[in-house]
């Protein structure tokens, strides 16, 4: 073998060598690549959940706040168009109105003509009316009396002060005018205006005012739906469970059954509010804007997940158990009913709350079955006209008035707060009754 | 008496047999020499004594409450002159709402003789319904709990009886999946089967036009009442394809990542936290899109040159839908990616392939069919979603394949047509139930084939 034969072999070694390298490394680099893209992508996911809850509580936190102003308000008689206080339909009926618009411009006597004592008084929110009458009612003693009250400022008033209307832009673009601008000013100065703890938003029902709109209304249908769904759910789904677990034989019949609870696991939401408003509604002639249909739709839209869970927590329960009771002489029934189920109760419970959870999150079938309507009270009862917090949500969300964004977003959050708790307690949940057998 | 308190009387009956029905158990033993020489533990004589008392009194109750409004309204109707009788349906109900205020005592005054001798029969029918229901219910779990004490004997075969009778219920309750499913083909069919009587039905699936809003005169502007809803396919397919464009990538190699190369610890920090977007309401992901996501794109996209682009648009409602959707791919395709046996990527490692070489060429083919099949399942999801497209997709039927366009969907369109105030025979309701077949059967069709494919892979590898 020649030297140049033999250089041209090693040249040519070295050259696959370095080929071989050149791939290699192009070979990991692509692996890096790889492993960003999944880094990457879990980041986006993580990013986007992030956002979504920083706005969602950017919004939302200033709605905890409200503004109050404090005003000197007189009961005269003649104000107030009353000339016998023991007339209740007199109280009743008086001109509340009035007295907040002598209150205001007696603070601001500069204040005059008509546009101008309709934008003052309406610096105050429209409930400080029924609020003097009910305290006047409460007390017919109090006419003609002074007193010192916080009344609720209206909701622009509290956009200004939160600092969401910008007091620096041009006068037509923003919704308080110079004026009550001024006005403002003056009863922060001589401290007549303060933001506090909004206890309205979690005592009052819905309301066109801003100021004045609650999610009580809206949490007590939710709890009322909600506990007609449990009530059912939970019944039903676990005795489904053990019927298809411990008890079905292998025929045409359960095999319907189990493929039908799959697919109900996956039909829109939406399908089971065609079906409340065809089945329960017009058919059965249930009351519309109900809990009680409501919870119904629910129920049958959380059953199969219900029934999914009941059955994995049936099946984690050993063999070896359901063979000791059957070798003490207990029939099935009592196998199941006294070992099985009791082992498998604290899975079943946890697969309920994520159920729940569902439910309370559930909008869409509730709009078909009329729970959107605008209701004002709260409800007391299962028939009662009632909303539910995520139709509250879509509700206002719907609502022109800029403070309702806020408002949104703090129902959200209550919402979000309730979701977590009942996820966190079916962690604990499992977390305290987990077996490993 | 009202129901409840009916219902409470029955199940104080039912108390009552299951005491008696177990004391005479025991009684009855005594002579014999103790309990030992009953069939079944005393218990299931006081158990089977209650059901001869619960269930054939609670049976009748159900019943009589279900069909007492529908029977009372028909035998109404048929006390009725001619002339009311034989109204067009509003009309009808419009009438049957007047005897109803009638019989209530709210409407006094000018009442049609006619009206007023209905309502006179409305109310007597009303009581004696009332009188029947509280006569024979207390009638048959009185008879119910002799029943329960004339059987009660110590040969009688009480645990396997009351097995029975409790088997039954739990099988009753498990075909309540199957009710649920007839309920909702039944009560969406029949309604579609009167739209299609009304409406064509190829003019329905092939119609390029949708507005639903129907001339109360005829001279009415802008109100043709078109049904064609290939807007509406076209748009919630759009959107569906945004979703799946966005949750697709994202969820399938965080998936990836999460399964193949995260550490356990990482796994048990992220995994849950990436769910926590599949826990957060709907109606929460469509105020965001609408008041956040909108506007946002809607800037970017002008920014960059593109006018018109409305705040509502395809885009947003996809994007928003997309992140909605991601934990629900990748919770799917991480099973799936599970499932995989180990020995696959052993030998692929053996042969000297990298991990991303393995995943690529060994994992994802063999796992391609299940994440098929989540995908697939994503889709019916991405179809039925509702809130997120009614609050940020818009209503306008654009027939457009243009992102930034609002479009709207079949879900929007079924939940618009059913708010609100609704004549419950008029096309434009009962299109809303045609929709909902549509649509009920897309996603069961995609359903099946998803879970057909999933089972066929898991049978691969078990």
């Amino acid at each position: 073998m020649t030297d140049q034969s033999r250089n041209a072999l090693e040249r040519l070694a070295a050259n696959k060598h370095e080929r071989l390298n050149a791939r290699l490394k192009s070979r990991y680099n692509r692996e890096r690549r790889f492993r960003a893209y999944g880094i990457a992508s879990i980041a986006l996911g993580l990013t986007f959940l992030a956002i979504l809850l920083t706005t969602i509580f950017s919004q939302g936190l200033s709605a905890f706040w409200t503004t109050y102003v404090k005003l000197d308000v007189t009961y005269t008689p003649e104000v107030l168009y009353i000339d016998d206080a023991t007339d209740e339909s007199q109280l009743r009926l008086a001109d509340y109105d009035g007295v907040i618009r002598q209150a205001l411009s007696e603070r601001f006597p500069e204040a005059s003509g008509r546009q101008t004592m309709r934008n003052l008084t309406g610096m105050v929110s429209t409930s400080a009316g029924y609020r003097l009458r009910n305290r006047l009612m409460e007390n017919p003693d109090l006419l003609g009396e002074t007193e010192t009250l916080w009344f609720l400022a209206d909701d622009d008033v509290d956009l200004l002060m939160n600092g969401i209307i910008d007091r620096n832009l041009p006068e037509s673009e923003r919704r308080v005018n110079d004026q009550e601008l001024e006005w403002i000013d003056s009863l922060v100065s001589s401290d007549q205006i303060e933001r506090r703890f909004n206890t309205t938003f979690f005592t009052n029902g819905d309301s066109r005012d801003p100021e004045t709109a609650g999610i009580l209304g809206a949490a007590m249908g939710s709890f009322y739906t909600l506990i007609v769904t449990l009530a059912l759910s939970f019944p039903i789904g676990v005795a489904a469970a053990i019927y298809l677990e411990e008890f079905a034989p292998k025929n045409r019949l359960t095999e319907i059954i189990e493929v039908n609870i799959n697919n109900l696991a996956a039909v829109p939401s939406i399908v089971f509010g065609l079906l409340g408003l065809a089945v329960f509604i017009n058919f059965f002639g249930l009351p519309r804007s109900a809990p009680i249909v409501g919870g119904l739709v629910l129920t049958l839209m959380t059953l199969p997940t219900i029934i999914i869970s009941a059955r994995a927590s049936i099946k984690a329960v050993p063999p070896s158990i359901r063979e000791a009771a059957m070798g003490l002489g207990a029939s099935k029934m009592q196998v199941t009913l006294h070992h099985v189920l009791p082992l498998a109760l604290p899975g079943m419970l946890t697969g309920t709350i994520i159920g729940m959870a569902q439910a309370l999150g559930e909008t869409a079938p509730l709009l078909m079955i009329g729970m959107v309507a605008f209701i004002v009270d709260i409800p007391g009862g299962f028939t009662d006209p009632a909303t539910v917090l995520p139709v509250q949500v879509y509700l206002w969300s719907d609502s022109p008035e800029r403070a309702f964004i806020a408002k949104t977003s703090a129902a959200i959050m209550v919402l979000l707060a309730f979701l977590a708790v009942m996820n966190l307690l079916a962690v604990f949940l499992r977390k305290k009754f987990e077996r490993r057998w | 008496m009202q129901t409840s308190t009916l219902m409470l009387v029955v199940l104080a009956l039912v108390a009552l047999a299951y005491v008696m029905g177990r004391k005479r158990s025991v009684q009855l033993a005594q002579p014999l020499g103790g309990i030992k020489n009953l069939h079944s533990l005393p218990n299931y004589y006081g158990l089977m004594a209650a059901v001869w008392t619960a269930l054939p009194a609670l049976v009748l109750l159900l019943l009589w409450v279900g069909l007492e409004n529908t029977v009372i309204t028909n035998a109404v109707i048929a006390s009725l002159p001619d002339r009311l009788a034989e109204q067009s349906e509003g009309q009808l109900s419009l009438t049957l709402s007047k005897v109803r205020n009638i019989a209530n005592g709210v409407m006094l005054g000018d009442a049609d003789p006619a009206l007023a001798q209905a309502a006179e029969v409305l109310t007597r029918l009303q009581a004696s319904s009332q009188a029947g229901k509280i006569g024979l219910t207390l009638a048959l779990a009185v008879l119910g709990v002799v029943v329960g004490w004339v059987l009660t004997k110590p040969k009688m075969r009480a645990r396997p009886q009351f097995e029975r009778v409790l088997k039954g219920a739990l099988l009753l309750c498990s075909m309540i999946a199957i009710f649920t499913t007839l309920g909702i083909i039944l009560s969406v069919l029949f309604e579609s089967i009167r739209f299609f009587q009304a409406i064509p039905i190829t003019e329905f699936i092939f119609g390029t036009q949708w507005s639903p809003q129907i001339a109360i005169r005829a001279d009415q502007v802008g109100s043709s009442g078109a049904f064609g809803a290939i807007p509406l396919f076209v748009g919630t397919l759009l959107i569906a394809t945004i979703a799946l464009l966005v949750a697709v990538p994202i969820g399938l190699m965080s998936a990836i990542y999460l399964s193949e190369y995260a550490t356990h610890k990482v796994r048990n920090v992220i995994k849950p936290l990436l769910e926590v977007l599949a826990g957060i309401p709907t109606v929460v992901y469509g105020f965001f899109a609408a008041l956040t996501m909108g506007p946002f794109i809607r800037d970017v996209f002008e920014g960059i040159g593109f006018s018109g682009v409305s705040a509502e648009s395809a885009l947003a409602a996809g994007l928003v839908m997309g992140i909605m959707i991601i934990p629900f791919v990748s919770s799917l395709s991480d099973d799936v990616i599970n499932a995989v046996p180990n020995s696959l990527r052993d030998g692929s490692y053996g042969l000297g392939a990298t991990k991303s070489e393995t995943i690529r060429q060994v994992v994802f083919p063999a796992a391609l069919p299940g994440i098929m099949g989540g995908i697939l399942l994503a889709a019916s999801r991405a179809i039925g979603e509702t809130m997120i497209v009614v609050m940020a997709a818009g209503l306008a039927a654009n027939l457009t394949a243009n992102p930034l366009e609002a479009v709207t969907t079949v879900t929007v369109q079924i939940a618009t047509l059913l708010v609100g105030d609704q004549e419950f025979n008029s096309p434009k309701t009962l299109a809303a139930f045609a929709l909902g077949l549509m649509l009920f059967f897309t996603t069961l069709m995609l359903n099946i084939v998803a879970l057909a494919i999933v089972k066929r892979f898991r049978e691969q590898y078990d």
